[in-house]
């Protein structure tokens, strides 16, 4: 992937400081660094910028509204903020949904309308809402859309087991007889993870009281509680080591973003902010080679976003992280797979003071698990922080790492790096 | 934008019945495409597989599933879904792929199995309905192809014969395909015979189910010249998805075809496609639908697509063939792998590697399309040499 630092290293090494062109001309090395820059506006012009971000829903059940009700909702606000009409000015719309939480077949029928996408160019991925991010990302890069929409919502409320759902997911021969909803696939992850790392029971306690705490500053969050340590340990177990506050209860909602080419996305906001990197990735499905504790995919991911946005050492790079924490130890196994804690929680490194603070937003305990919109929910979260930051001026809010995973079996995922210079 | 070529593709039988899994399917399929690539899976940056209803396999997240099958793991996976289209779209995924230039070579596979579901996979379409209006009337996918049908039928004054001539067509192109599953030779007088469906459809005017996969190698133009000197370009690719109330619309006339066509001839700088396109893998689940997306994709005017068929201008010495392969009709209906096989017909036929199916006139510029959803995909990816 071209960037800024790969063409300054390509010229300087064609070129050394000081550009000659044969014996007549010598260059000033400000001029080089001039050209440098340009070159680099010029690439940096490629990038993809999110432009708009809306939500509905966020609660437990939502009664009073369908789910194409709270996708318009969400729609609707996306597109005012950044004045888009999506008959017209929208080149791709994405949506990120399963047919079995939907109850429907061929879910992507029920897509269009309540986006404004009829007769438009509109596509669902069966994947997490990062992973359309990713898509809208190549359609804006491939020349396919200047503007692109991305939707996920979460209606779990309308399924009546969702532990049966999760138990389809399973292989049918060899897994789902012994294996039943996949709960125990989680704790027998977690049992590893914490053997591994040698991370105690009161390590992923602290992690739940410190989520369930920042989610009390968090107006999207349904779950949050003034937990302690000494309460979450006291939680019972749904498979042991598991317990159920380590588990992120479902909640109902949508959230829609608006992504732009650089040429765009200038018009459009006054506060853009970019996708400097973006990668996703799958280890295997299957339980049974599934024995790794480190949490491969979001590694991978990391790295090929990491590469795509130059960044080098993450544990510096970030100012904060939105990560994945469906199950209590998924955060500290996430944040030990993305290289901005050294499996430190017991020091702190995931605390709001800690160099790159974890899930300021509540995560998925205190937010709810909301299925394949939780990548969305976390860079709706990411996104919120780095514009309150830039409008109140404050230096310290510049660079997001937003993390997303599949569930429960998967071990699916994706990373985008966001940042607002 | 950067060029993107096919440069390896591969399929399996397609049966009614296949012993295999859909993750050995999806194997079998990848592996062919990266033999005849001439590459191995380690070479693949990342992978695009797709897959319709999860409710045929009794699955919950099926891209996971098959994810091991189909050279997933440890790459960045993705899996594209848009109902019938999506064995047209997995290439055109893959392409954004490579013309973003986020990988240089894409694995994309498309894979169904639809034997699973008991007694027949007809009830998976049950729950493609809205759950408060449609779902309560029993309706069956049948049920409205036969009201588009004769929608059509009566709007342009079509006969039943001449849709016949499709079927008829298309089963004995299949006859020199070795994965087909429906090969046969039949008269027009076979096919009005055949037991009544939901009248005006009939047997012998449907596809079959089927169990299958296929899977195409893409490349950027540099790595696609280092393994071969013969790569096929993907020069245009179009979608489409129509407003969920199919009853709102005139179904004599696909317009979300024609919107998706228009996308990839305006991408491939193509004005005239009756002319510019040598010939057309037009997707065709049931007879009538190859000539309504013949119309859709603006390669005959409205309403003499069948002219065009009685005159023969669609076989494969014809001016224009349609369906070389044998279609869903005569190969099979594995509904994203069919897709998928398709767009790996355009590769066969473009490289000249189509053996007793290469159409008889010379041929640089292909077209590939898929429907889907109630109506309401269209899906088009156009190829050339």
């Amino acid at each position: 992937m071209i960037n800024k630092a790969g063409i300054e290293q390509y010229l300087y090494a064609s070129f050394g400081p000081e550009l000659k062109f044969g014996r007549w001309l010598i260059v000033s090395k400000a001029f080089t660094d001039k050209l440098v820059g340009d070159i680099g506006a010029l690439l940096l012009d490629d990038q993809v910028a999110i432009v708009g971000i809306g939500y509905s829903g966020f609660s437990p059940a939502t009664p009073s509204q369908s789910y194409k009700e709270l996708i318009f909702d969400a729609a609707s606000r996306a597109y005012a903020e950044c004045s888009v009409n999506p008959r017209k000015d929208v080149g791709s719309f994405v949506c990120c949904e399963e047919d079995l939480w939907e109850g429907t077949s061929i879910t992507d029928e029920y897509a269009p309308d309540q986006l404004g996408a009829a007769q438009r160019t509109l596509c669902t991925l069966s994947q997490d809402g990062l992973n359309g991010v990713a898509t809208a990302y190549m359609h804006i890069k491939s020349g396919v859309a200047s503007i692109a929409v991305v939707e996920s919502h979460s209606k779990l409320s309308n399924v009546l087991s969702q532990s049966q759902v999760r138990e389809f997911a399973l292989e049918p021969y060899y897994e789902r007889p012994i294996l039943s909803d996949g709960i125990p696939v989680a704790a027998m992850q977690m049992r590893r993870f914490m053997h591994d790392y040698k991370v105690a029971e009161e390590d992923i306690a602290q992690v739940v009281s410190k989520n369930k705490k920042n989610g009390l500053f968090n107006q999207r969050s349904s779950y949050a509680a003034d937990v302690s340590v000494e309460q979450a340990m006291r939680s019972p177990f749904v498979w042991n080591p598991l317990r159920r506050i380590q588990v992120a209860p479902p909640a109902d909602g949508c959230v829609v973003a608006v992504l732009a080419s650089a040429e765009k996305a200038r018009s459009m906001t006054e506060q853009p902010v970019w996708i400097k990197g973006i990668g996703w990735n799958s280890a295997s499905t299957s339980a049974e080679s599934a024995v790794s504790s480190e949490a491969l995919y979001a590694k991978e991911a990391a790295k090929m976003a990491y590469k795509i946005a130059g960044v080098d050492s993450p544990g510096s790079y970030f100012d904060f992280a939105e990560v994945d924490d469906t199950y209590a130890f998924k955060e500290l196994q996430h944040a030990e797979a993305l290289g901005i804690a050294d499996m430190g929680v017991s020091k702190g490194n995931t605390q709001a003071d800690a160099p790159v603070p974890i899930n300021m937003s509540g995560g998925s305990l205190s937010l709810g698990d909301l299925v394949e919109a939780m990548g969305l929910v976390r860079l709706l979260e990411a996104v919120q922080r780095l514009r309150n930051a830039e409008r109140k001026r404050s230096k310290g809010l510049k660079r997001a790492l937003v993390q997303s995973w599949r569930g429960i079996p998967s071990s699916s995922g994706a990373v985008a790096v966001l940042g607002v210079e | 934008m950067r060029k993107v070529a096919v440069i390896g593709a591969g399929m399996t039988k397609f049966r009614h019945r296949m012993l295999e899994t859909g993750r050995e399917l999806s194997f079998e399929a990848s592996r062919a495409a990266l033999d005849s690539a001439r590459m191995d899976i380690k070479n693949v940056d990342s992978v695009v597989l797709g897959s319709a209803p999860d409710a045929f396999d009794g699955l919950h997240m099926k891209g996971e599933y098959l994810l091991d099958g189909a050279g997933g793991s440890g790459k960045p996976y993705t899996r594209v879904y848009v109902g019938g289209g999506t064995g047209v779209f997995i290439p055109a995924a893959a392409w954004w792929h490579v013309a973003s230039g986020v990988s240089d070579v894409v694995l994309a596979v498309g894979e169904e199995k639809m034997s699973p579901l008991q007694p027949h996979p007809q009830y998976a379409f049950w729950s493609i309905f809205d759950q408060f209006l449609e779902r309560p009337l029993g309706v069956t996918l049948l049920w409205i192809f036969s009201l588009e049908m004769r929608r059509y039928m009566s709007v342009y004054g079509i006969k039943e014969e001449d849709i016949a001539l499709v079927a008829v067509k298309n089963k004995g192109n299949a006859m020199d395909h070795p994965s087909a599953q429906l090969p046969m030779r039949i008269t027009v007088d076979d096919v009005m015979k055949s037991e009544p469906i939901c009248t005006p459809v009939k047997r012998l005017d449907v596809s079959p189910t089927s169990d299958g996969a296929a899977a195409l190698v893409l490349a950027s133009e540099d790595v696609a010249r280092k393994y071969t000197d013969d790569p096929v370009w993907i020069t245009g690719v179009g979608w489409n998805v129509d407003t969920t109330f199919w009853t709102n619309r005139d179904l004599c006339y696909p317009e979300y075809v024609e919107k998706a066509a228009m996308m990839a001839y305006k991408m491939a700088g193509i004005s005239n496609p009756r002319k510019e396109i040598d010939f057309a893998e037009v997707y065709d689940p049931f007879d009538y639908k190859e000539l309504h997306h013949m119309e859709g994709l603006q390669l005959a005017k409205r309403g003499e697509a069948p002219k065009m068929t009685r005159e023969g201008i669609t076989q494969r010495d014809g001016d224009l063939p349609i369906n070389p392969s044998g279609g869903l009709l005569g190969v099979g209906n594995p509904i994203a792998a069919a897709g998928v096989m398709k767009v790996a017909e355009l590769f066969w036929q473009l490289r000249g590697e189509a053996g007793r199916r290469q159409v008889k006139k010379p041929v640089h510029r292909g077209l590939a399309q898929a429907w889907g959803d109630l109506m309401q995909v269209g899906t088009v990816v156009i190829m050339e040499r």
